[in-house]
C-alpha cells in the first residue's frame, strides 16, 4: 500500500482497526525502511523476527476482534530497556552480549497493549550526553540536514538520539525514550518530532537501565502529540516493582486534547532569556506566546529565580547517582569482563575498559561529590538548591496552569561537535533540566525551522501529574504551528 | 578547590576504575572544570533548605515481609561472565 509509512500512530490504529491494513504489511515497511536507512545508525539491533511474529499475533487478534490499544503498531525501543532474549546493551561496552532473562515494566506493557518490536535504538552511552556521540555503536545520525550544508551530518539530539531518528527518518512509527535532564525532549527538539517526558512516577523505572534513579523516566516519542497521549496511556501506571513508581491515577488524556487553551493562563519565565540565546530561539519562542494568546489564553510573566542553578544543581545530583548505580557492573554478573590478578583488579579492569571517557568522568566526579568530607558541599548543597528550584516551579504554578519555553537553546549541530567539551555539551540541557530537577512533566512540540532549515521545538511544562494539561496546550501549538516540514530523505518515500 | 594527579587516581581507586596514566592528565583537567562549574552553587543561600531527596511526595510504599520471586538461579546467572552451578565465579580472594 503505497503511503503506509505516511500514517501516523493513531492513523496506523485505526487503519489497522477498520482492516484497510495488516500488522504484517506495516511492519514489513517499517522493517524494509530500516534497512534502507541503515546510514542514519538509528538501531543497534533490528529485531525483524520477532517483529513479524508479533505482527501475525497482533493480526490473529484483529481478526478476533480483540485488539489492544496499540494492536499491531510497530514500534522502537531505546536500547536502556531491558528486553526479555534481546541484546540490551545502554550503547555500552560493558554491557557486551547483555540479554536479560525479564521484560521491563514499559515494554511490557507496550507488548500487552499489542504493539510490535522492530528493535532498540542507539543513544549516549548510559543515556549520557546530548548528542547520542558518546555511543559504544557510533553516533546515530539526524535524517535532517541543514539547507545551506547538505553535507556535514547532524547529531539527532541526545540522549534518545536513535529513538528521535527513527521517528523522524520513518524507520519506526514511535519509540520509546527516557529523559534524566532533557533525553526526550532535546532530540525531540531536534528532529521535528513530539517528545513527552512524564512526572516522576508516572511510568515503572522497573527493568530500565537506571543512570539517575531520582530523576529517569520513560516517555513516548512520536510523530503528533495525541500519538504521544495515546502510548503515554499505555506506558504509565503504578508498578509495585518500582517503590517509587505513582500510584495516581491517569486521566482520559484524549478527551482533553482538544479543549484548547481558551481562559488559561500560561506562564513565560523571564529567567529562560539567557546571554547569548540565538535570536531564532527567542523568536520562536515569541511565536508561541502570540499562538497561545491569540487562542485565547492570558500570558503570564513569571520568575524561577534558581534557573541558573539548576545545571550545575544536576552535574551534582546526577553523576552522584550514577556512580552510585553503575557499581553493579563489575565484570561479575554480566558483560564484560577483563581479567586481573585479583579481585580488585578486575573490577578496575573491567570498568576502565568497558565505560567510555563521558561515563568515567561522571562515575569519578559523582565518587568525588559523595566521598567523606566532600558529601555535603556537593550532594547536600545541590539537594538544598534542588528544593529551592522546585519551590520556584511551586510558587509559578500558584498562577499559572502550565509554563512555556524554548526546548533547546540552539538547533542541532554537527556530529563530532563538542565532543571534547563536556560543559558545553551540557549546556543543551539548559531548557529542559529544571523540569527534571522539579519532577515535573514537559514535552516538546516542533514548532518551526531555523535559519538553516532545521526543527525547533517548544517545551510545554505541567505540575505534578498534569500530563494531561500539558498535552492539552501542547496540542494547541502543534496546531497553530501547523508544522509539516520534513527532511529531505523523506521526499519520494 | 582544584584536584591534583594523585586525587584523582585516589578517587578513581575508590570508584573500582583504572584510568590508565596516560589519561590521568586530561581526565584532572575535565574534572577541573566541571567542579569549577558546580561550585556556581556556592552563591544560593541554603539556610534552612532541607534537602529535596524525592520529587513525588509520596511516602516509600511498604508490603508484605513474604518471599514474591525468585527460585530460579539459572537465569539469574545466565548472563555471567563465569559462573559454576547456580554461582557466580570470580577470582580467588582467600589465599
Amino acid at each position: 500500500m503505497a503511503g503506509i509509512l505516511d500514517l501516523d500512530l493513531v492513523a496506523a490504529r485505526d487503519a489497522l482497526r477498520a482492516r484497510e491494513i495488516s500488522s504484517t504489511e506495516l511492519t514489513s515497511a517499517y522493517l524494509a525502511r530500516i534497512e534502507a536507512t541503515r546510514d542514519l545508525n538509528a538501531y543497534i539491533t533490528v529485531t525483524a523476527d520477532k517483529a513479524l511474529a508479533m505482527a501475525a499475533a497482533a493480526d490473529a487478534r484483529l481478526a478476533k476482534g480483540e485488539a489492544g490499544a496499540l494492536e499491531g503498531l510497530p514500534i522502537a525501543v531505546k536500547d536502556l530497556y531491558c528486553t526479555e532474549g534481546v541484546l540490551t546493551t545502554a550503547a555500552s561496552h560493558i554491557l557486551d552480549g547483555f540479554k536479560p532473562t525479564y521484560e521491563s515494566t514499559v515494554t511490557a506493557r507496550l507488548w500487552d497493549a499489542g504493539a510490535v518490536m522492530l528493535g532498540k535504538t542507539n543513544l549516549d552511552e548510559f543515556a549520557m550526553g546530548s548528542s547520542s556521540g558518546t555511543s559504544y555503536y557510533g553516533p546515530p545520525v539526524s535524517p535532517w540536514r541543514s539547507a545551506q550544508d547538505a553535507e556535514t551530518r547532524l547529531v539527532p539530539g541526545g540522549s534518545s538520539g536513535g529513538s528521535a531518528a527513527a521517528v523522524a527518518g520513518w524507520a519506526a512509527l514511535a519509540a520509546t525514550g527516557t529523559d534524566t535532564g532533557g533525553s526526550i525532549r532535546q532530540p525531540a527538539s531536534f528532529t521535528g518530532i513530539v517528545g513527552l517526558k512524564p512526572s516522576y512516577g508516572r511510568c515503572s523505572r522497573w527493568g530500565i537501565v537506571a543512570f539517575a534513579s531520582s530523576l529517569d523516566q520513560a516517555g513516548p516519542m512520536t510523530r503528533t502529540v495525541r500519538d504521544a497521549a495515546v502510548m503515554l496511556t499505555a506506558m504509565a501506571g503504578h508498578d509495585p516493582k518500582d517503590s517509587t513508581s505513582a500510584a495516581e491515577a491517569l486521566p482520559d488524556l484524549e478527551a482533553t486534547l482538544e479543549s484548547g487553551v481558551k481562559g488559561l493562563r500560561i506562564g513565560v519565565p523571564r529567567e529562560y532569556r539567557v546571554d547569548g540565546m540565538p535570536s531564532e530561539i527567542e523568536a520562536i519562542w515569541a511565536r508561541g506566546i502570540e499562538w497561545l494568546r491569540d487562542a485565547g489564553a492570558e500570558i503570564v510573566d513569571i520568575a524561577l529565580p534558581h534557573t541558573k542553578y539548576a545545571l550545575p544543581t544536576y552535574y551534582i545530583i546526577a553523576p552522584a547517582e550514577a556512580s552510585s548505580n553503575l557499581a553493579r557492573y563489575d565484570g561479575v554478573r554480566f558483560g564484560l569482563r577483563v581479567e586481573g590478578g585479583s579481585l580488585a583488579e578486575m573490577y578496575a579492569n573491567t570498568r576502565g575498559a568497558g565505560f567510555g571517557a563521558e561515563v568515567q568522568r561522571r562515575v569519578l566526579i559523582g565518587t568525588y561529590v559523595l566521598s567523606a568530607g566532600y558529601y555535603d558541599a556537593y550532594y547536600r548543597k545541590a539537594q538544598r538548591v534542588r528544593a529551592l528550584i522546585r519551590r520556584d516551579f511551586d510558587e509559578a504554578f500558584r498562577r499559572v496552569d502550565a509554563i512555556l519555553a524554548p526546548t533547546s537553546p540552539s538547533d542541532a549541530f554537527a556530529v563530532g561537535a563538542n565532543d571534547d567539551d563536556p560543559i558545553k555539551m551540557y549546556l543543551n540541557d539548559v531548557f529542559t533540566v529544571p523540569a527534571s530537577l522539579a519532577g515535573l512533566p514537559g514535552m516538546s512540540v516542533p514548532a518551526g525551522l531555523s535559519a538553516r532549515g532545521l526543527p525547533l521545538g517548544l517545551q510545554v511544562l505541567g505540575r505534578m501529574f498534569d500530563e494531561a494539561m500539558v498535552l492539552r496546550v501542547g496540542r494547541a501549538i502543534e496546531k497553530a504551528a501547523a508544522f509539516s516540514a520534513r527532511p529531505a530523505m523523506l521526499e519520494g518515500v | 578547590m582544584s584536584l591534583d594527579k594523585a586525587t584523582v587516581a585516589s578517587i578513581a581507586a575508590l570508584a573500582r576504575l583504572r584510568v590508565p596514566e596516560d589519561r590521568l592528565e586530561a581526565m584532572v583537567g575535565d574534572l577541573n572544570a566541571i567542579l569549577g562549574f558546580v561550585e556556581q552553587l556556592d552563591e544560593v543561600d541554603t539556610a534552612g533548605v532541607e534537602p529535596l531527596a524525592s520529587v513525588t511526595g509520596h511516602a516509600l510504599p511498604l508490603r508484605d515481609d513474604v518471599v514474591t520471586d525468585g527460585g530460579y538461579p539459572d537465569r539469574v546467572t545466565a548472563n555471567a561472565p563465569d559462573a559454576a552451578g547456580s554461582f557466580y565465579a570470580v577470582p580467588k580472594v582467600v589465599e
